[in-house]
């Protein structure tokens, strides 16, 4: 009967102990996916490409049934689609997306507008945010393999090309970078202030979620931008990002900060 | 207002607003942490097999590595768990 649960594999982000602060910033991350979705009837090439364009942008969908979210209506956007082959009533495509697409709805839902209804069959998650599945993608194997060589042996080096650092997660997010003086003040979830800025990515915007990291490139925290790259380039006081998620523990960096200082 | 690019087809470039060390006698660069601590703030790029679900196979994960934390980011799900057993029961 083709029933059963269809396969899901693919990119599956995991993260260790205190680096779990950082699953959220994934999660909202876009995904890149091949999927097989089934045809309940015969449709040309011609009309599967065409139905393809209009589902990107920006497309409305609702959460299904068992959906670990509020099932309202929202908006969801698809950057791109990609027919890569027709066998059959069988369509492989490659979708690029924001997080939080089900995939299986948008094959549900092209089905509805093709008219005669599909599902999906097989599912490959290719990317999550920054990480890929060509790039340091390991499977379960790998890493009882990886562990069990340095618990039994004591060799780090295999483990450590499993295992990345959490900042890898951070990639596509802009960032700031700051000073040691102004680390554990964010640690201790203060709001960034402009002397504290070393350097910063372009194309910030007020408002957008920015990462703040040190100097060696560890990530400090999860923050909102209240001015954009080019205001905060001239900003001499007042404050340029609202600390959202501390990632770093407290005391890492010296305080070197006094209540009531105004910066 | 928004174009339709994927954020990892984003340029960015940094621009520098001060000058300023950082002192080595604090914190590591990522890749240069002791193991113990490269862990707790480390992440692993899995490549979920078919079968278990993304639960399982973050506790799996957890138990190889003997840490007390470990979480998914984006659920990888097929979101039909559940509806078939029901479903094959119910044609039984």
């Amino acid at each position: 009967m083709g029933w059963g649960n269809p396969k899901v594999t693919g990119v599956l982000p995991i993260a260790l102990e205190e680096a779990t602060k950082i699953i959220q910033a994934l999660q909202l991350a876009g995904k890149e996916y091949v999927c097989v979705m089934r045809l309940h009837g015969e449709v040309s090439e011609e009309r599967l490409h065409s139905v393809f364009k209009e589902f990107e942008g920006e497309i409305y969908q609702r959460p299904p049934v068992r959906a670990s979210v509020k099932r309202r209506l929202r908006t969801r956007r698809i950057y791109y689609m990609e027919l890569l082959e027709v066998e059959d009533r069988n369509v492989l495509f490659r979708v690029g997306c924001e997080g939080g697409t089900y995939i299986r709805k948008l094959c549900y839902d092209i089905g509805e507008v093709l008219g005669c209804g599909a599902h999906m069959r097989e599912l490959r998650r290719t990317r999550a945010g920054p990480l890929t599945e060509e790039e340091n993608c390991v499977d379960l194997y790998d890493v009882a393999y990886c562990c069990s060589l340095w618990k039994e042996k004591g060799d780090e080096t295999q483990i450590r090309r499993i295992v990345q650092p959490m900042e890898k997660a951070l990639e596509l997010i802009p960032k700031i970078y700051i000073r040691d003086s102004a680390v554990d003040a964010v640690c201790h979830g203060a709001n960034l202030a402009a002397p504290g800025v070393v350097s910063l990515e372009t194309g910030i915007e007020k408002g957008d979620t920015v990462a703040i990291l040190t100097l060696k490139g560890e990530a400090v925290a999860l923050a909102k931008a209240l001015a954009s790259t080019e205001e905060i380039l001239k900003m001499s006081r007042g404050f340029v990002a609202k600390t959202k998620r501390v990632l770093m523990p407290r005391g890492v960096y010296p305080k070197m900060w006094r209540k009531n200082s105004s910066v | 207002m928004q174009k339709n690019i994927p954020p990892w087809q984003i340029k960015r470039e940094l621009k520098i607003k001060s000058e300023e060390k950082t002192d080595p006698n604090y914190g590591y660069k990522p890749e240069e942490r002791p193991i113990k601590e490269y862990l707790r703030f480390g992440i692993i790029n899995l490549d979920k097999p078919p079968g278990p679900s993304s639960h399982e196979v973050t506790a799996w994960v957890r138990k190889i590595f003997g840490v007390e934390k470990a979480g998914h980011g984006g659920t990888l799900e097929a979101h039909w768990a559940g509806e078939i057993p029901k479903l094959q029961a119910y044609c039984q």
